[in-house]
């Protein structure tokens, strides 16, 4: 990982630098937020989001733990139940499964089984997605499987904006919060409007209006959405564009009301396709909006196999722009 | 430097009755358990009272308590109003967790009281947490951490005592050693049964005690707690017990012989105890006839507590998924 890039202007950085930024604010602004994770301190972060922190916040802030995902995911909850806010890092998504237990069977479900005694104001950021060569172990996309978890709010910021401000509102929930930086984001630059201080966290976003067709996205698909619209834009064809942003608890009415105008939809989904988000956003279009389509729901998901750490395999199994491009040519077009 | 126990009269007598109010109201759930009114597991603590009743002597109201699954005792032993739980027993709003925890989840906010965990060893991260938010909150409240010997089994307890260790976290990590984790006999799971040795392995001090001793564990657990306060460092105590009953309601206890279980009833905590108090003349038999007779309206109280207790509405079953406030 390189160094972060520095601020361009206070309100155009990199999506690393924004959510450096987010978690200097909250650390300023409350002295009951800290931050432990995996090489957050003294390396820096594995993804160089945290670097710096240290040495401006000190060791009882910003701290270093050992290889222990469920014992320091676990100290996180305590920590949450016992007054504190705890800003917990796992490395990547695919680290997560050894936290599992901690994040099912105790923070999500000590608040409803304690009958409401404790609250478990709890983030999590963790890295998510594939794309960068690093073979199965390192590429997952499991957001999906999170958002099936009742209790659970669960963040993917696709911009520079949102990595910004997201963590913001998931500090203000006073229930745990997952919040999934994909990989390839990190060094894309963005801007956002510079009297902006914070982002509603419960409405997904259109992010390019169109007429005829939804493509709804998240996360690290969201530029690969935003590229498939313009290519569709050349022959005609308009692509109206719905970043999720919170895939649990889903804005049902923005997906809705976006397929009851454009009547065609294409989920775009880097998690595999079966029992996926794309599954379950689908399956509210069919319940909500059978009668507004005017044709089948169709999905662009991962291919249904390990992430393959060579470059042709790995780009055939993401979700890419031309599959998009094709899949919305032939539902509007069908030959 | 050992911290004697206060062994004056009245103490000795709160000792033993709180051990037999365990005993009592655990025999209460077994019939309410048969008759049907409490269901799903039901897992006891009998001959593992003088464990909880022991370490409790030694907490403040500010400290800090992570239970097991088999936490009846440790709810009873840090004053939860025997009320609430057996309306948690039964399924009831009155219940002190509204009737969605049950047998195995009681928590009890007022009291520090972190919950019961169904997953063996999912509590001890938590006491991290716990230990961890009250150091930096400059409170010097310390966190007992129970747990079967079953859950040393579990990466999360290697990985607790690594941290609890490294970061001088405030915790007694108080391990129940009766010997078996459902069937399997301890020596049958663990390559080595000394966990004193294993938690040196972190370089957390600790000691056996014996667990059906409540004196004894009393004793320990405040030095224990003193030596934490002191130090700032965890401590390990292995309290050796032995569970008389099934594990569950649903165990034929294939893994263990009568005679086994036999001799160890004989050195219950409980007749142990009690035998000694009156051997030295320490207590009348009226004194205990008495005593029983006020658990047994206790209990009795608590039944009819529960009994009148109303139901949850349907309606309120998703309250809580999400809190809308951290409570105060
Ligand atoms: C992680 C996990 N694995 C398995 C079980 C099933 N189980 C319930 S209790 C138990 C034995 C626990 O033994 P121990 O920790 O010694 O506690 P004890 O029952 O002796 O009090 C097992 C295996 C469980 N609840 N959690
Ligand atoms: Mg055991």
């Amino acid at each position: 990982m390189n160094a972060p890039e520095p601020t361009l202007t206070p309100n155009r950085m990199t999506y690393r630098e924004a959510s450096k930024q987010a978690l200097r604010e909250a650390l300023l602004s409350d002295p009951r937020v800290f931050l432990m994770g995996e090489d957050i301190g003294r390396y820096g972060g594995c993804y160089a989001v945290t670097k710096g922190l240290l040495e401006e916040f000190g060791e009882e802030r910003i701290r270093d733990t050992p290889l222990s995902e469920s014992a320091f995911v676990g100290a996180g909850v305590g920590t949450a139940m016992a007054g504190m806010r705890p800003i917990v890092e796992i490395m990547t998504v695919n680290f997560s499964l050894l936290a599992l237990d901690q994040i099912l069977n105790n923070a999500v479900t000590i608040p409803h089984m304690s009958g409401g005694q404790f609250a478990i104001p709890l983030v999590i950021r963790m890295a998510t997605g594939g794309g960068r060569r690093v073979a199965a172990q390192h590429s997952r996309s499991l957001e999906g499987w999170y958002a099936h978890i009742p209790g659970l709010r669960v963040l993917t910021p696709a911009t520079v904006e949102d990595a910004r401000f997201m963590l913001k509102g998931a500090l203000a929930d006073p229930n745990p919060v997952i919040i999934f930086e994909h990989v390839m984001l990190y060094n894309m630059e963005g801007d956002f409007p510079s009297d902006m201080k914070e982002v509603d966290i419960a409405r997904a976003k259109v992010r390019r209006a169109g007429r005829d067709v939804s493509l709804i996205t998240y996360g690290g698909s969201l530029f690969k959405a935003l590229q498939a619209a313009d290519a569709l834009s050349s022959e005609g064809i308009d692509a109206e564009v719905i970043d999720l942003r919170t895939l649990r608890p889903l804005d049902t009415k923005t997906i809705i009301d976006s397929v009851a105008r454009t009547r065609r939809c294409i989920i775009i989904d880097e998690g595999w396709r079966s029992g996926s988000i794309s599954a379950e956003v689908g399956m509210r279009i069919a319940e909500e909006a059978f009668f507004e389509l005017d044709a089948p729901l169709r999905r662009v998901c991962s291919r249904e196999a390990p992430i393959p750490y060579a470059a042709h395999l790995e780009d055939a199994c993401l979700p890419q722009a031309a599959t998009i491009v094709a899949v919305a040519r032939e539902l509007i077009r069908p030959s | 430097m050992t911290k004697k126990v206060h062994l004056d009269h009245a103490h000795l007598l709160h000792l033993l009755k709180a051990m037999i109010r365990i005993r009592h109201f655990e025999a209460k759930c077994v019939e309410l358990y048969q008759a049907q009114k409490i269901l799903g597991f039901l897992h006891l603590y009998d001959g593992e009272e003088a464990v909880s009743v022991g370490v409790m002597e030694a907490l403040t109201p500010e400290d800090a308590i992570i239970a097991t699954y088999r936490e009846h005792g440790q709810a009873l032993a840090r004053g939860v109003d025997p009320k609430c739980l057996m309306a948690e027993m039964m399924g009831k709003l009155n219940g002190c967790c509204r009737g969605r925890g049950g047998s195995m989840h009681f928590f009890d906010r007022k009291r520090r009281f972190y919950g019961g965990n169904a997953i063996v060893g999912g509590g001890l991260p938590l006491a991290l947490g716990v230990a961890l938010a009250d150091k930096m909150q400059r409170r010097s409240a310390v966190t007992a951490c129970f747990f079967g010997e079953g859950a040393v089994d579990e990466g999360e307890f290697h990985e607790t005592l690594n941290l609890a260790k490294l970061w001088r976290l405030p915790i007694l990590f108080v391990c129940e050693n009766n010997l078996y984790s459902m069937g399997m006999a301890v020596e049958r799971a663990e390559a080595d049964i000394d966990f004193v040795h294993k938690a040196s392995g972190y370089r957390v001090a600790g000691e056996k005690v014996d667990g059906m001793d409540v004196v004894a564990v009393e004793s320990a657990a405040r030095n224990a707690i003193d030596r934490i306060r002191r130090e700032n460092d965890p401590y390990f105590l292995e309290c050796r017990t032995y569970r008389f009953r099934a594990h569950s309601m649903f165990d034929a206890q294939l893994y263990r012989s009568k005679e086994e279980v036999e001799a160890w009833r004989k050195k219950g905590p409980i007749l142990r105890f009690q035998t000694w108090l009156e051997a030295n003349r320490l207590i009348k038999p009226e004194e205990i006839a008495a005593m029983e007779k006020e658990i047994d309206v206790e209990i009795a109280e608590a039944v009819a507590y529960a009994e009148a207790g109303g139901l949850e509405p349907i309606s309120e079953l998703e309250r809580f998924v999400t809190m809308d406030e951290v409570p105060a």
